[in-house]
């Protein structure tokens, strides 16, 4: 029995169709005889056959387009039963060689890398300029990059574990870890107030709907598995600037830069006295259960110290949320490079007027600090309106 | 040491190869009776005759596929390819002959062809004439392409391509021919693949080849007059190129400049750039530059030809700016 | 030019049926290729010389070991007649590292120093310019020997043509120039390309002596060579032959020949070089059935044993791919 397959008819063919059979099942088929036209990309081809034989059924219908190498029909050679059934089995790998084709090789090396003397510092330019801006001593820093060089990541890594608290660590080096950590906020929040020309507004919110909703919510959940209002927070706020697009941004170079995507920061204290601001990745668009399981996690790596970078680098905006520690209100500065820096309070409960009588609700104070150059307090208000209006529909966050 | 021209140099190894070689025989146009475009065939055909000077027809695509197959064939052709301008019409057989039958036959034959062409611009021969293509052939892997800038490399660089068992592809700018130096007729053959400190320096790394050198040294000289210390590398050979050496310097000073006759888009300087950064990344202090030719076809008028070309002047500018 | 006729001489048998095997073995040889094609064994491009075997056979088998030839990229027959063992061909095709080029070549680039086959040339035209450098070569040197070129009607559009012919004849070069003019370049027909269509005639303007000879007859093919090469061998410089035939297949295996009609084909197929040859040792009383069965029945063998050569050949490793760029 031989198998006529699907040809491969040129250099890049990789699937032919079948346009007509020019022999029939029960025809005497010769080899150079024309059997069937194949239609490739250039055009109609007629295929020949190459034994001698019957051509016993034809499986594949004309108009049929399939893979190089597919049974197309089975000829009976002289001398063979007619066939019973209907053979099994998958087109055979077209030009399968018996000896295994070898794998790839690696493109050639590049230049072989030279490195300078030992004594010197090996770093790249980027890393070198983040080093400044993170306030990172790059004296202390081992590089993972060829030759030692040290890179993006490790002056990264370096700024986290700089937040790190250090229990075990003898005591000198706390006070050092801690100075050093002091003073890139430092360096950080002067020149905020140096550069950035903030202005502040105030809202209060009436939380009462958000915390019905939430202990509703909360109700149907286990323990493990309960919402933080403060993630209402969170997800208001991205919400909010998905409407007020300006205050997602970023300063650089006397002009404002709309971003994209929103990466809400989160401020978290760090027992020790430090500070970080890392960032819920496309906080718009995740549920209240992924930012709660986020923020959970993202407290729990900064305070190991083990933040990612992209974390450290990525907030288009800030919140800082004080209500627990028992402020009222934040009046805050803006993590440069970002324009804003969103504060909230704690919640008390307050005499309100709703709908002409006074009634007591937890209010909370949010605050917008912005940077002037970037946004008017018109945009800003409207940021905190919105906001605010969030919170009050908590189920359609 | 005899005292000599660059054309004279190359003469001379031409002679002494037509000596001692029997196999060795030079072929292309007007190098006979006229006795070479450059005159550097000057006087051979009266020494060797017709046979070994072999005068051909405007063929440039024949005749290299002719040296091609002479090579071969036990013989040990010299072709004068009388400039690059006129080498294009002989690309595919340089490219997919020379260059490559060595290896499509699974090695069974090696082509032992030198061709020597001119090069280059500076004499208002306007934009047909004045090419500089020499990084074009570096790109070819399976031919050496060499660049003598002196008069030394004249001869001991041709001496060297004489024992090259592969295709040897050499750029004579047209300017050197006149250039006068010293000769060691006792010197043999040069070595192919090792560039030359041409003057030492300690503060910026400026490499260069062919008619690009005399105008580089000028602008190490005044840049010396201003206190920077330039160290000049002639490359000698683009392919096989000599990174250990490019490389050695800058790790001294820290700034490199590739001066390159060639248009900058594309230029064999933006190859000798890749190749400083892939091996020297962590020795810069500063981006690697380059002096090229500005992108436009060679004018003819002497003082847009000057401007299209790179000058000692522009060489210092670049220099300059790196220190600022 | 008119083909010159050649009168009806009774080969020896002996001769006779090694013309015929030897014409035979190409075209089973040819069929067996196309068939692994399509399987996928091999791949790249194929150029097949289905009907045009009376050029390779009646031409090649004239020359001496000493003598060179430099042949295209539709080169089966001419390796073939020229001796290079079938496995190392197939093999070439599949790739292997026991191909004749080491699998770095293919279909296209066979070449073979031992038998003086020097490809195996790609670029249309390119193999006069090489074969004019060996014939240069040989005559620098004084050796009595034959630079034989093949190249097709398509080559004679091409500057290097003219430029080849007129070194060679200019220098009085040994190289005999042979055209297998098969009246299409791909799908260009002769007479949409040539504002003269008289290829011998194109050889003449250059003081080239040229003959026209019949493609289709294996018997006349070798009695226009053994006239030419004498006089190649002999000093007089270059000469040339056109040797009208056709191909009975496509350009390529893709080739849908959509330029030339079917009726066309079918009477050039009546020509058949092999067919036609056929009849005629019979009806000379040199062919019996049982010749031609022990002929096709080791043909048939030998290629199934190429088959297996190349099926079971190495690849090249992989390590090895930066070898032989230069030779240190």
């Amino acid at each position: 029995m031989a198998e006529f397959r699907m040809p491969i008819l040129g250099a890049d063919m990789k699937a032919g169709k079948l346009v007509a059979w020019r022999k029939h099942p029960g025809d005497e088929v010769h080899r150079g005889d024309i059997i069937a036209d194949v239609e490739t990309d250039k055009a109609v081809i007629e295929v020949e056959a190459f034994v001698d034989g019957v051509l016993e059924r034809t499986l594949v219908e004309p108009g049929e387009t399939v893979p190089v190498g597919t049974i197309l029909a089975i000829i009976r050679l002289e001398g063979e039963p007619a066939l019973a059934e209907m053979p099994a089995g998958p087109p055979a790998e077209a030009g399968a060689p018996i000896v295994a084709r070898p794998p790839a090789v690696p493109l050639q090396p590049p230049v072989r890398l030279r490195v300078p003397e030992a004594g010197g510092v090996r770093i790249s330019p980027l890393a070198r300029n983040l080093a400044a801006r993170l306030g990172v001593d790059i004296a202390t820093v081992t590089g993972s990059g060829p030759g030692g060089r040290i890179q993006q990541r490790d002056i990264e890594q370096a700024a986290a574990a700089m937040a790190r608290p250090a229990p075990a660590a003898p005591s000198e080096e706390v006070p050092d870890r801690q100075m050093r950590m002091r003073q890139a906020i430092a360096a950080a929040m002067a020149r905020s107030h140096r550069d950035i020309p903030h202005f502040h507004l105030f809202t209060t919110i009436d939380m009462s709907r958000t915390l019905t909703w939430l202990a509703s919510e909360n109700e149907t959940r286990s323990v493990a598995d309960r919402l933080l209002y403060a993630i209402l927070l969170i997800k208001a706020v991205a919400c909010a600037l998905r409407e007020v697009p300006e205050l997602n941004a970023i300063w650089v170079e006397d002009k404002v830069v709309l971003k994209p995507d929103v990466h809400v920061g989160m401020a978290i204290v760090l027992r020790g006295g430090g500070l970080v601001a890392p960032a819920l990745h496309h906080t718009d668009r995740q549920s209240l259960d992924g930012l709660m399981h986020d923020f959970r996690d993202l407290v729990q790596r900064a305070r190991a110290g083990s933040l990612r970078s992209s974390e450290l680098s990525d907030p288009t905006i800030t919140i800082t949320n004080l209500g627990e520690q028992g402020v009222e209100a934040v009046f805050g500065l803006i993590y440069p490079p970002q324009v804003a820096l969103v504060g909230f309070g704690k919640i008390v409960e307050r005499p309100w007027s709703v709908d002409g009588q006074i009634m007591s609700r937890p209010l909370m104070t949010a605050t917008l600090a912005a940077d002037h150059r970037a946004l008017d307090g018109f945009r800003g208000s409207v940021f905190l309106a919105t906001i605010d209006r969030l919170l009050q529909e908590p189920d359609k966050l | 040491m005899l005292k000599m021209t660059y054309r004279e140099a190359v003469r001379s190894a031409l002679r002494e190869a037509l000596r001692n070689d029997p196999r060795v025989f030079i072929m292309g146009e007007d190098v006979g009776r006229y006795g070479g475009y450059y005159a550097v065939t000057h006087g051979l055909l009266e020494e060797f005759g017709p046979e070994r000077i072999r005068d051909t027809p405007l063929s440039e695509a024949a005749y290299v596929g002719a040296g091609i197959g002479a090579a071969v064939n036990g013989m040990r052709p010299i072709v004068e390819v009388t400039t690059i301008n006129f080498s294009l019409l002989a690309l595919d057989q340089i490219l997919n002959s020379a260059a490559t039958i060595r290896y499509m036959s699974g090695g069974q034959l090696n082509i032992p062809l030198v061709v020597r062409m001119a090069t280059g611009a500076g004499r208002q021969l306007a934009a047909q004439h004045s090419h500089s293509l020499e990084g074009w052939y570096a790109h070819i892997p399976g031919i050496s392409v060499l660049t003598p800038a002196t008069v030394a490399d004249a001869r001991g660089l041709l001496l060297a391509a004489l024992n090259e068992p592969d295709p040897v592809f050499i750029f004579e700018h047209a300017t050197l021919y006149p250039l006068e130096g010293e000769v060691d007729e006792d010197t043999g053959p040069a070595k192919i693949g090792e560039a030359t400190v041409r003057r030492a320096g300690d503060q910026v790394t400026l490499v260069t080849y062919g008619g690009s050198l005399g105008k580089t040294m000028e602008a190490a000289g005044q840049l010396a007059d201003e206190g920077i210390e330039a160290e000049v590398i002639d490359l000698r050979s683009l392919r096989p190129l000599d990174m250990a050496t490019i490389l050695a310097s800058v790790e001294k000073t820290h700034r490199a400049v590739v001066v390159d006759e060639a248009w900058r888009t594309g230029s064999f300087a933006g190859e000798v750039g890749a190749q400083i950064m892939e091996g020297g990344f962590d020795l810069l202090d500063w981006p690697v530059q380059r002096v090229c030719s500005a992108e436009v076809p060679m004018p003819y008028a002497k003082h847009l030809e000057e401007a299209a070309l790179p000058q000692a002047g522009t060489i210092v500018q670049v220099v300059k700016e790196m220190f600022q | 030019m008119a083909i010159q006729h050649v009168p009806l001489i009774r080969p020896e048998r002996g001769h006779a049926l090694a013309l015929l095997r030897e014409m035979l073995r190409i075209r089973r040889f040819e069929e067996k290729t196309a068939e692994l094609y399509q399987m996928g064994k091999i791949r790249g491009f194929l150029h097949l010389y289905d009907g045009e075997e009376a050029v390779a056979v009646g031409a090649i088998r004239v020359l001496t070991p000493e003598d060179a030839i430099v042949a295209t990229y539709r080169e089966h027959g001419q390796a073939l007649v020229r001796g290079l063992p079938m496995g190392c061909l197939m093999a070439e095709m599949y790739g292997k590292g026991n191909g004749c080029s080491r699998g770095r070549g293919g279909s296209m680039h066979f070449f073979d120093v031992a038998h003086r086959f020097y490809g195996g040339h790609g670029i249309v035209g390119s193999g006069l310019a090489f074969a004019v450098g060996l014939a240069l070569a040989d005559k620098l040197r004084d050796e009595k020997r034959v630079t034989a070129c093949l190249f097709g009607d398509g080559a004679v559009a091409e500057g290097i043509f003219h430029e080849s012919l007129n070194l060679a004849a200019l220098w009085k070069l040994p190289v005999l120039f042979l055209c297998e003019n098969n009246l299409y370049a791909m799908g260009t027909g002769i007479e949409r390309a040539l504002s003269e269509t008289d290829i011998a005639l194109k050889a003449r303007s250059y003081a080239i002596p040229a003959e026209v000879v019949d493609g289709m007859d294996v018997l006349a093919v070798e009695a226009a060579t053994i006239r030419a090469a004498d006089a190649v061998r002999h000093g007089k410089g270059p000469v040339f032959l056109e040797a009208r035939t056709y191909r009975f297949r496509g350009h390529s295996m893709a080739d849908p020949q959509l330029y030339r009609s079917k009726e066309e084909v079918a009477e050039w197929m009546k020509r058949d070089p092999i067919t036609n040859f056929e009849e005629r040792l019979r009806d000379w009383g040199l062919l019996s059935d049982s010749d031609v069965r022990d002929m096709e029945g080791s043909i048939s063998a030998e290629i199934d044993a190429a088959v297996a050569f190349a099926e079971a050949g190495p690849w090249e490793p992989v390590e090895d791919l930066t070898r032989y760029v230069t030779s240190r």
